[in-house]
């Protein structure tokens, strides 16, 4: 299997809007999925009753097959960029929620009742004190939905939108590996790329996480 | 919407659905037989791998970056690449499915391994435990619970990705998702969406009944 260089420098171009389109449509996904899970998650939280139920149903939501979630969307949304971006959300949902509840249960019980001493209210409890020090887990969950999302944009290649997903059907139709390999490399490397930032965003976020690990 | 799930439930409980070579039931057996075996190819590569890692402390970077790297990999292009290099072969869709549960089972075993206390195994080498008995009667039966997590995680992820084999003209489920799609049939692409999940989820609930038989003596630590 060679690759065809040619091809490449001829579609550097192409190459470069996929890129894009890609990155766009798994960064949305998380954003929204964000949105989505952190309220969901306080919930969570602080209503043992409806955890299971809510960690389990977005399990559930993690086995349905990606194709089939972006087939199921097309009735709702079509043929666009939103049923890509919805059917990504509901993959980053599983992985989100769950590491946001997980950072939330992290922090100590004491130190929420000093904050609860000191007269703070809980939402600001929840804001200034408990989302802060949850920051860590919920990053960790942050970057697995992300690099997650990226891999995945190109299932929705089968709705006709799949970034550089749209490399692997094209190669596979002209039974040609050049741009199937330029897809997988490129993908990779946009993820490796993201999660990079990733780390340094929560770097400059998590300061006092520094201190600790260099004592 | 009403219509839809309707005709869904006619589609599932329909006798001539299930029979015959392209029946729900033979397509469900060839889906379990790619997801078991791909699950279990990977297990056996996986698993003395993490195993290592954790008993050894060496290779620790590797298998933290495997998990993400893992993740990243574009499944169909793994799929559409290894045919193009293999023709017509069922290797397209079980490298593709391996490459995906390895990750998983590593990663877990690792952290499995690293989160049992130094202490202990101190103590099980002051009683003069050598290398492998520690492995094997103590830093094993404590990370068990983790690993049967990442096995879960894998086999999870297999099965759902599983329907891709399809797509490179197998069985499988995927079957009903992809001649669904080019029909435009809506019905056959959410009763093989349906049945995909409710798969991934009894084998799910099957290996944590158990892993609570095996390990009644212990309180399954979730991580």
């Amino acid at each position: 299997m060679t690759i065809d260089w040619s091809w490449i420098s001829e579609h550097t171009s192409d190459l470069t809007t996929l890129t894009l389109s890609h990155l766009q449509a798994a960064l949305s996904a998380v954003a929204l999925g964000l949105v989505i899970s952190l309220p969901l998650a306080v919930v969570a939280h602080r209503v043992k009753p409806l955890r299971g139920f809510l960690l389990g149903f977005s399990n559930v939501l993690f086995t349905i097959p990606s194709i089939a979630v972006f087939v199921l969307l097309l009735p709702v949304s079509g043929l666009t960029r939103t049923t890509t971006v919805i059917g990504l959300t509901i993959y980053t949902l599983v992985v989100l929620l769950r590491n946001t509840v997980e950072g939330l249960d992290s922090v100590p019980a004491k130190t929420k009742e000093a904050a609860k001493a000191m007269g703070t209210r809980p939402l600001r409890t929840l804001l200034t004190v408990e989302l802060p020090l949850a920051l860590p887990v919920i990053m960790a969950g942050v970057r697995i939905a992300t690099v997650m999302a990226i891999s995945l944009v190109s299932v929705a290649t089968y709705i006709g939108d799949g970034g550089l997903g749209q490399l692997f059907t094209d190669g596979f139709q002209r039974n040609f590996p050049t741009p199937v390999i330029a897809g997988v490399v490129l993908t990779l490397l946009l993820a490796l790329a993201a999660d990079a930032a990733l780390v340094a965003v929560q770097y400059v976020l998590t300061p006092w996480t520094r201190r600790r690990r260099s004592a | 919407m009403y219509e839809l799930f309707k005709n869904l439930g006619a589609w599932l409980v329909d006798g001539d659905q299930w029979a015959g070579p392209d029946g729900i039931g033979h397509r469900l057996a060839e889906h379990l037989q790619y997801s078991l075996l791909a699950t279990l190819i990977a297990a056996v590569i996986a698993l003395p791998l993490g195993l290592l890692i954790g008993h050894t402390g060496r290779g620790a970077f590797l298998a933290i970056n495997l998990s993400s790297f893992g993740r990243a990999l574009p499944t169909v292009g793994l799929v559409v690449l290894v045919f193009l290099a293999s023709g017509l072969s069922m290797w397209p869709v079980y490298i593709a499915l391996v490459a995906l549960a390895v990750p998983s089972i590593v990663t877990n075993t690792y952290a499995g391994m690293s989160a049992v206390d130094p202490e202990v195994k101190d103590a099980a080498r002051g009683q003069g435990m050598r290398g492998h008995q520690v492995l094997f009667q103590v830093e094993l039966p404590l990370a068990m619970p983790l690993i049967m997590t990442g096995l879960r995680l894998a086999l999870i992820q297999v099965v759902a990705t599983a329907t891709i084999a399809a797509y490179v003209s197998f069985g499988g489920l995927g079957r009903y998702v992809f001649d669904g799609l080019a029909q435009r049939d809506l019905v056959q692409v959410l009763g093989g969406a349906v049945l995909v999940a409710v798969v991934a989820v009894v084998l799910d609930l099957a290996l944590s009944a158990l892993q609570r038989a095996l390990f009644r003596h212990r309180p399954a630590k979730s991580a």
